[in-house]
C-alpha cells in the first residue's frame, strides 16, 4: 500500500451523521450571535456543549472508522450540489479518513479544552458570549477545511477561520493595536489565500475537477510544469495561514487576542492547516520535486527564524508566537519530504497541539496571576506561587525541547533523521534549529518560574481556578505520552498510511543515531546557556540594548520592514495617484463638459424654474439626439 | 406578466391623481409588495427545467410602422434580476416608512420610486431591443429627481453629472442598437441571440459593440467612465444610493449579457481584451481610491467601481464560467452593496455625518447590532467564502484564468493577477474602515458633532425588517450558490453555443 487507497462512498451510520460534528458549533454560534444580551448568563455554557458534543460525535466517527479494514477507511459522505453540473460541477461533501479524523479529534479535543479553560479566563469580561460565539465559529470552519472532500470546500473553511481569527484576534475591540493586528492577519492571509485559488484554478483547469478522489488518483498524469505550479501555489496558500517564511510577519502581531485563542487558533489548530494542505495535496508534490523541496526549504529557513526570533522577546506571547512559527517549520519541513514524512508530520503537529495550548494556557493563566502582565523581565520566581502551572508548563517546556521519551523528543526527532537521509544539510540545519529551542524556550521557563520574583508592586500572583487548571492538566498529559503513543512501533504511520500512503522503506527508531546524539547534545548546550544567562545569573528588569544581532531578532527579522517598504509605501503612493487623477483627470474633463452646458442652460433658467427645467432639458436632449441618431444610422 | 409593470405604473397614477392621506410610504410599501409577490409567483412557476427559454411571454405589435414590438418575457438571467428588483424597491419602501428624508415631499418620492421600478422591470424583461432602450431610458428620470430633490449638500451638482454622464452613453447605446437594426432587419431580441450574429459583418459588430458597449460601460461603471458614480452615491438618499448600486449598474452588465455579447459575438471577440483591461484597472483603481476615501458612502460607491469590474471581467472571459459568474456577481452585488448603503444610511442617520474622521470610533461597543451588520455587509463585501461576494469575484477570475478559445491567455492571466492584487486590496480598504469605525473606545460625550448625543438608537424594528432578508439571501447564496447557477447557466450556455 504505496499509494493511498481508493475513496469510497458512505451512507448511513454515524459517519453518515459526520456533518453534525460542523453543525453543533455553527448553531451555537447562530444562537449565540442571534440571540444577543438574553443568551448572556447561559452562553457560554452553551458553546461549551456544543463543542463537547462535536468532540463526542468524532470520537464515535473514529471508532466506527476504525470498524472498517485498513484499506476501507476512506469514505465520503455527499452532503449537496455545490455549483450546479454542466459549466461547473461541484458537489459538496465530507471525507473521513485516517488524516481528517486525526484532526477533527485533536480541533474539537484540544477545542473542548480551551472552550473550559475560556469559562474562567474571560469570567470577567462583560462580552464573554460574544467570545464563545466566536470560538465556536472557528471550530465549525476548522472543522470544514479539515474535512471538506474538495479543494472548494477546504478554501471555505481556510477563509472561514480567517475571518474568526480576525474576530477573535480584534476581540477587545477598545485596542488600537488589536484592530491593528487583527486586519494585518486577515490582509496577509488574504495574498496567501490568492495563491491557494489559483492552485484550485490549475487543478480544476487541469484535472476538471476540484475532489480530492479524482484528482490526487490521477495527479501522476499531469505534467511535472503543471504540478511544479500547483504545488508551489498551494505552498502559498500554506505559507499565510501556517505563518511561513516570507509571510510570517502576522502570527506575532495576532497575539493581541485573548490568550485562549492564541492557543487554540494560533497555536493548536488554525496555523497547522497549511501542514494539513501540503499533506493531503501528497501525490501533487510527489509528483512535482521541486515544488516539494521547495516546502522544506521554506520549513527549515522558518524554523530557524521562528527560533531566532523567539530568543529575544521579553514578551511571553511572542516568544511563544516565535516558537509555533519555528515547530510548525519542522511539520512543514517533515510534509515536504513526502510519505517517509508525512506520519512525522502530522504526529508532531499532534503533540505540538497539545504542549503549545498547554503552554499557552500556562501563560493565560500566568498573565491571569500577574494583572495581564506579559513582559517576561517583570516576572521571575512564579514557580512557588502557581505549582499546577509551574509543572504543566514545564512539562510542556520538557516536550517542547525533546526531553527523551515525552512527546516531542519523539515526533522531532523523527523529523530531523528523516531529513537527515533525504538531506545532510537541511537536516544539521534543522538540529541547528533545535539547539536554539533548547536556549529559547529555557529561557522563557526560568525568566517566568525562577529566580528572584521582578514583580510590579502592585501584584499578588494565585494559583487560576480549577476550571482553568484542569484543561491544563489534562493537556500535559498529551504532551508526556502523546509523541510515544504515535511513534512507537509505527502506529501512527500505519493509521495514516490508507489516507496518505506508506513510505517504501519504513523508519527504523535508533535511539543512539549520530543525529538524535547530536541533537541532545546542543539542546543540552542551549539549556545549559540559558541557565547561565537567565536560571543562576540576574535578569535585568529593562531589556538590555543588545547586540545587532539581538536587534535584529527583536525586530521579528525586520519582517514588517521590508513589507512596509516593498508593498505599503508603493500602495500609498498608488493611492494618492488614483485619487488625484479621479480629480483632476477625469472628472476635470466631465466637469468641463458639464460647465460648458450649464453655462448655456443658465440662460434659460431665467424663464424656467423647479425641476421641470432640468426634465425638459433631459428630455429634449434625449429626443434630440434619438432623432439625430434616426438619421444617421438610417442613411448607412 | 404585464401586471409587473403595470401594477407600480397604475400604483403611481393613482398617487398622482389623488393625493390621500399621509400614510404614502405605506401606500408605496404595499403597491410594491404586490409587485414582489408577483414576481415571487413568477418565480414559483418558472420551468426550470427550460430556464433558457423566455417564459410568460408577450408580444404585440405597438408601433407596426417602425415594426416596434412589445415584447416582454422572463428566462434564467432576467429573473434574478427581477425578483431582485422588486425586492429592493419592497425593502426601500419599509425602510421608508419609518426613517423618511429630511426634505419630506414624501408623496412625490413614492411616485418617483414606484415610476423607478417600472423602469428597471422593464429593463430587465424587454425582448425587444428599443423596446428595452425606452426603458433603460424611464430610469433616467425618476433617479435624477431622486437624486436632485432628496439628495444630500451637493446634490444638484451631482444630478447633474449623473444625468450627463447616462444621457451621452444612452446615445452611444441608442446608435449602437440602431445599427444592429439597420444590419439584422429586426429588433427582435430573443432571434438575434439565435443569430449569433448571421449577417453581421465583422466591420459593424464591432462599431456596434463598441458603441453599445460604451453606452452600458456608463452605467456599469466601467473605468474610466465611473465619475458621476461616486458623487450620485454620496448624495442621493439612502433608498436612491440602494435602488442605484442594487439594479441600475446592474443594467449595464445585464446589457452586456444579454445583448452586446451574444448578439455581436465577433465585436465581443474582438474588443473582448479591451473590455478586460479596463474591468482589471477598474478593480484595482477602485480599491486604491476607496483606501483614501475619507468619507463612507463614497468609499462604497468605489467599492462598487471594484465589484463591477469583476463583473465586467467575467463578461470579458466570453466563457460560460466567466458570464455565470458576473451574472452572479450582479445579484450579490446588488444584495450585499444594497445593505451596506442601507447601514450607511442609518450611520448618516444617527450620527448626522458619514465621514469617517467625524465618525469617531468604537461604534461595536456604542451600536452593537449597527456595528455586527456593518461588520457582516463588509465581510460578505470582500468576497468571504460561504456568502454571496464570493462566487462572483472567485468564478471571474477562474474564467480569467482559462478564457474563451481566441483571446489571449497570457493577457487573461495578467488580468487574473491583477483581479487577484484587487481581491487583497478590497479586503485591506474594508478593514482599515472596520478597525477606524467599530473599533476602539466610543468618544465620550456627543460625537460627530451630531446634537442626539450620547442617547443613540441602535437598529430599529424597521431597519431590522428592511435588512434581514439581505442578510438572508446572502448567506444562502453564498452557501447554495447552485440556486442561482442553474438558473443562469442554461441561458448562458445557450448564448454562447457551448451546449
Amino acid at each position: 500500500m504505496e499509494t493511498a487507497a481508493e475513496i469510497v462512498q458512505h451512507s448511513g451510520g454515524v459517519i453518515g451523521l459526520s456533518w453534525l460534528t460542523i453543525a453543533l458549533p455553527l448553531l451555537g454560534a447562530a444562537i449565540l450571535l442571534l440571540g444577543g444580551r438574553r443568551t448572556d448568563r447561559w452562553g457560554h455554557l452553551l458553546g461549551v456543549a456544543m463543542s463537547l458534543a462535536s468532540f463526542v460525535v468524532a470520537v464515535i466517527v473514529f471508532f466506527e472508522l476504525l470498524g472498517f479494514g485498513a484499506d476501507e477507511r476512506r469514505r465520503v459522505v455527499e452532503l449537496y450540489d455545490f455549483l450546479p453540473g454542466g459549466t461547473l460541477d461541484v458537489k459538496m461533501g465530507l471525507l473521513l479518513d485516517p488524516l481528517s479524523i486525526s484532526f477533527v479529534l485533536l480541533i474539537t479535543g484540544v477545542g473542548s479544552l480551551i472552550h473550559i479553560y475560556s469559562i474562567g479566563y474571560m469570567a470577567h469580561d462583560p462580552n464573554r458570549r460574544r467570545f464563545f460565539a466566536y470560538l465556536n465559529l472557528f471550530v465549525a470552519a476548522m472543522l470544514l477545511l479539515v474535512l471538506a472532500d474538495n479543494y472548494l470546500g477546504l478554501y471555505v473553511g481556510w477563509e472561514g477561520v480567517g475571518l474568526a481569527s480576525y474576530l477573535l484576534i480584534g476581540f477587545w475591540q477598545h485596542k488600537p493595536s488589536a484592530a491593528a493586528a487583527a486586519k494585518k492577519a486577515f490582509i496577509v492571509n488574504r495574498v496567501g489565500d490568492m495563491g491557494l485559488a489559483l492552485g484550485i484554478f490549475v487543478i480544476f483547469t487541469t484535472f476538471g475537477t476540484i475532489a480530492y478522489g479524482p484528482v490526487l488518483a490521477n495527479a501522476s498524469q499531469a505534467s511535472q510544469g503543471t504540478l511544479t505550479l500547483i504545488g508551489l501555489a498551494l505552498l502559498l496558500g500554506a505559507c499565510g495561514k501556517s505563518a511561513q517564511l516570507p509571510l510570517q510577519s502576522w502570527l506575532l502581531d495576532a497575539m493581541e487576542g485573548p490568550t485562549p485563542v492564541s492557543a487554540l487558533i494560533h497555536a493548536a489548530t488554525m496555523v497547522t492547516a497549511g501542514v494539513y494542505l501540503v499533506v493531503r495535496s501528497g501525490p501533487i508534490y510527489i509528483g512535482a520535486p521541486t515544488a516539494a523541496l521547495v516546502v522544506t526549504i521554506v520549513g527549515v529557513a522558518t524554523l530557524l527564524a521562528g527560533a531566532i526570533i523567539g530568543t529575544a522577546k521579553d514578551d511571553i506571547k511572542k516568544a511563544l508566537a516565535g516558537s509555533t512559527m519555528s515547530q510548525i517549520g519542522y511539520m512543514m519541513l517533515a510534509a515536504g519530504l513526502g510519505p517517509v514524512g508525512y506520519a512525522f508530520a502530522i504526529a508532531h503537529l499532534i503533540a505540538h497541539g497539545f504542549f503549545k495550548a498547554s503552554m499557552f494556557l500556562g501563560a493565560g493563566s500566568v498573565m491571569h496571576a500577574m494583572n495581564d502582565e506579559v513582559d517576561m523581565r517583570k516576572f521571575g520566581g512564579l514557580a512557588p506561587k502557581m505549582r499546577i502551572t509551574w509543572a504543566t508548563f514545564g512539562l510542556g517546556y520538557l516536550a517542547i525541547i525533546g526531553f527523551p521519551l515525552l512527546s516531542g523528543y519523539w515526533t522531532k526527532d523523527g523529523i530531523i533523521e528523516a531529513t537527515m537521509e533525504h538531506s545532510p544539510i537541511l537536516g544539521w540545519l534543522a538540529v541547528i534549529g533545535a539547539g536554539i529551542t533548547g536556549f529559547y524556550m529555557s529561557r522563557l521557563f526560568f525568566m517566568t518560574f525562577h529566580g528572584k520574583p521582578r514583580w510590579e508592586k502592585d501584584a499578588h500572583p494565585h494559583e487560576s481556578p480549577a476550571v482553568m487548571t484542569w484543561p491544563l492538566i489534562l493537556l500535559s498529559i498529551g504532551s508526556v505520552f502523546g509523541g510515544a503513543f504515535l511513534i512507537m512501533g509505527n502506529r501512527f504511520m500505519e493509521f495514516l498510511a490508507p489516507a496518505v500512503g506508506r513510505p517504501k522503506e519504513l523508519p527504523h527508531f535508533a535511539p543512539f543515531s549520530v543525529a538524535g546524539v547530536a541533537t541532545l547534545a546542543v539542546v543540552a548546550v542551549g539549556v545549559a546557556y540559558a541557565w547561565l544567562k537567565y536560571g543562576r545569573a540576574e535578569v535585568p528588569a529593562v531589556a538590555p540594548r543588545g547586540s545587532f544581532l539581538t536587534v535584529f531578532a527583536r525586530r521579528d527579522l525586520y519582517g514588517d520592514a521590508i513589507n512596509e517598504a516593498l508593498f505599503m509605501r508603493p500602495g500609498q503612493w498608488l493611492t494618492r495617484l488614483a485619487v488625484f487623477f479621479d480629480n483632476r483627470g477625469v472628472d476635470g474633463l466631465v466637469n468641463g463638459l458639464a460647465a460648458l452646458i450649464g453655462g448655456t442652460s443658465g440662460r434659460l433658467r431665467r424663464v424656467q424654474t423647479g425641476f421641470v427645467r432640468s426634465y425638459a432639458m433631459s428630455i429634449f436632449l434625449g429626443a434630440a439626439l434619438l432623432v439625430g441618431a434616426w438619421f444617421v444610422v438610417g442613411n448607412l | 406578466m404585464i401586471a409587473m409593470l403595470a401594477v407600480p405604473l397604475l400604483g403611481a397614477a393613482v398617487l398622482v391623481v389623488f393625493p390621500g392621506p399621509a400614510r404614502h410610504p405605506w401606500y408605496g410599501a404595499a403597491v410594491s409588495g404586490v409587485t414582489l409577490v408577483l414576481a415571487l409567483a413568477l418565480a414559483v412557476r418558472f420551468d426550470h427545467t427550460r430556464a433558457a427559454r423566455p417564459q410568460f411571454t408577450v408580444d404585440v405589435p405597438w408601433i407596426p410602422g417602425l415594426g416596434l414590438r412589445f415584447h416582454l418575457g422572463i428566462d434564467g438571467i432576467s429573473l434574478p434580476l427581477v425578483v431582485l428588483t422588486a425586492l429592493l424597491t419592497f425593502l426601500c419602501f419599509v425602510h421608508l416608512v419609518r426613517h423618511r428624508p429630511e426634505q419630506g415631499r414624501i408623496r412625490a418620492l413614492v411616485i418617483a420610486l414606484l415610476v423607478l421600478e417600472v423602469g428597471m422591470t422593464g429593463t430587465f424583461l424587454a425582448l425587444d431591443l428599443l423596446l428595452f432602450f425606452v426603458f433603460f431610458e424611464i430610469v433616467l428620470v425618476p433617479m435624477y429627481f431622486v437624486i436632485a430633490v432628496w439628495g444630500g449638500a451637493g446634490r444638484r451638482a451631482a444630478a447633474v453629472k449623473f444625468i450627463l454622464y447616462t444621457l451621452l452613453g444612452s446615445a452611444l447605446l441608442l446608435l449602437g442598437l440602431l445599427l444592429v437594426w439597420a444590419h439584422a432587419g429586426t429588433l427582435d431580441m430573443v432571434r438575434l441571440a439565435q443569430a449569433q450574429g448571421a449577417g453581421l459583418s465583422r466591420a459593424v459588430q464591432i462599431i456596434a459593440f463598441l458603441a453599445i458597449g460604451l453606452g452600458l460601460a456608463v452605467k456599469a461603471p466601467m473605468w474610466p467612465l465611473h465619475t458621476w458614480l461616486p458623487a450620485a452615491h454620496t448624495e442621493a438618499p439612502t433608498v436612491g444610493s440602494v435602488l442605484l448600486a442594487g439594479v441600475l449598474l446592474k443594467m449595464g452588465t445585464y446589457g452586456f449579457a444579454r445583448i452586446a455579447i451574444p448578439v455581436l459575438p465577433e465585436g465581443a471577440a474582438a474588443l473582448a481584451p479591451w473590455l478586460g483591461a479596463f474591468a482589471v484597472a477598474g478593480i484595482v483603481y477602485g480599491s486604491l481610491a476607496c483606501l483614501a476615501q475619507r468619507d463612507l458612502k463614497r468609499m462604497i460607491a468605489y467599492s462598487s467601481v471594484g465589484h463591477m469590474g469583476f463583473v465586467l471581467l467575467g463578461l470579458a472571459t466570453l466563457t460560460p464560467v466567466g458570464m455565470n459568474a458576473a451574472l452572479f456577481g450582479n445579484i450579490a452585488h446588488g444584495l450585499i452593496t444594497g445593505l451596506l448603503f442601507f447601514v450607511a444610511g442609518g450611520i448618516k442617520e444617527r450620527y448626522g455625518t458619514t465621514e469617517l474622521p467625524r465618525l469617531g470610533t468604537g461604534m461595536l461597543a456604542r451600536l452593537p447590532y449597527l456595528g455586527s451588520l456593518l461588520t457582516f455587509a463588509c465581510v460578505a463585501s470582500l468576497g468571504l467564502p460561504g456568502l454571496a461576494g464570493f462566487w462572483g469575484e472567485m468564478l471571474a477570475l477562474l474564467g480569467a484564468f482559462q478564457p474563451a478559445a481566441g483571446l489571449s491567455r497570457p493577457l487573461f492571466l495578467v488580468f487574473m493577477a491583477v483581479g487577484g492584487v484587487g481581491t487583497v486590496l478590497t479586503a485591506a480598504y474594508f478593514l482599515r474602515m472596520l478597525s477606524h469605525l467599530t473599533h476602539g473606545r466610543p468618544p465620550a460625550g456627543t460625537i460627530g458633532g451630531g446634537s442626539r448625543g450620547a442617547a443613540l438608537l441602535d437598529v430599529s424594528a424597521y431597519e431590522l425588517a428592511a435588512w434581514t432578508p439581505l442578510v438572508v439571501l446572502t448567506v444562502v447564496l453564498g452557501l447554495w450558490p447552485k440556486a442561482l447557477l442553474s438558473l443562469t447557466d442554461p441561458v448562458v450556455q445557450a448564448y454562447l453555443g457551448t451546449r
